[in-house]
């Protein structure tokens, strides 16, 4: 396991179906510049792309696959939301 | 406005009526309110459900049902929103969740509920996990929010 250091991280949040199929909720990786949510999810689930049913959030807001993400932030990825 | 994510049990007529005589202190302040309650059945998909999980995403949760409330207010001019939504182990017949506006007139407070609630539903960070017979289970999806109407003749 790479060493990252606070101020370079970026936090990963699994959820629901997503965190148990996995056995992990949350990860701090080191930030690459330029880097995308998508490429989140390949570089920490070695999968090509988020599956269709993947939704993704960008510091707790909806966001696309191609958003760029900052060191500092957070992203989180979950199945459909069956709340109510 | 008020949004309450909680790991406990809540009743949401008594929720209700104390939360609208803290926020309304001044009797005739407003003129409706709507209120939808949303309560765990003890079936699902054609099987017995004897429990279920809510997990939610912390912080994301409030901060979306706040927006939502926020967004609603604005557009239907609504006095007040509550929002209180259980996380955590729920057995059947568990209320899991009250959506309650306050407005000048009906129409105003029946849309914004409605519109309120189908947005929880659709986008608002929760996803719920069944026990059956058969073990334990995610729901994949919720259901629509259109109402079916029985068929000719029933």
């Amino acid at each position: 396991m790479v060493n990252v250091s606070r101020d370079n991280a970026i936090s990963v949040k699994l959820f629901a179906g997503l965190a148990a199929a996995r056995g992990w909720r949350e990860r701090q990786i080191a930030h690459v510049p330029g880097m995308t949510v998508a490429a989140v999810w390949h570089n920490q689930t070695g999968e090509p792309a988020i599956p269709q049913r993947v939704l993704c959030a960008l510091n707790m807001d909806y966001c696309n696959a191609d958003t760029v993400v900052e060191a500092g932030d957070e992203v989180g990825f979950f199945p459909p939301v069956t709340g109510g | 406005m008020t949004v309450s994510v909680r790991e406990a049990a809540f009743e949401p007529y008594a929720e209700l009526a104390a939360y609208e005589r803290q926020r309304f202190p001044h009797a005739g302040s407003f003129g409706a309110s709507a209120s939808f309650i949303g309560t765990m059945r003890d079936l699902n998909e054609g099987d017995a459900v004897t429990q279920m999980t809510l997990e939610h995403y912390p912080g994301m949760t409030e901060r979306h049902l706040e927006r939502i409330c926020g967004e609603a207010s604005a557009r239907w001019h609504l006095l007040d929103t509550l929002v209180v939504h259980r996380v955590g182990l729920l057995s059947p017949g568990d209320p899991i969740v009250l959506v309650a506006v306050w407005s000048a007139h009906r129409a105003e407070a029946f849309t914004a509920c409605r519109h309120i609630m189908e947005d929880l539903k659709s986008q608002a960070p929760f996803w719920k996990k069944e026990v059956t017979a058969q073990g334990e289970r995610w729901v994949s999806r919720n259901t629509s929010g259109e109402a079916r109407e029985a068929p000719a003749g029933e």
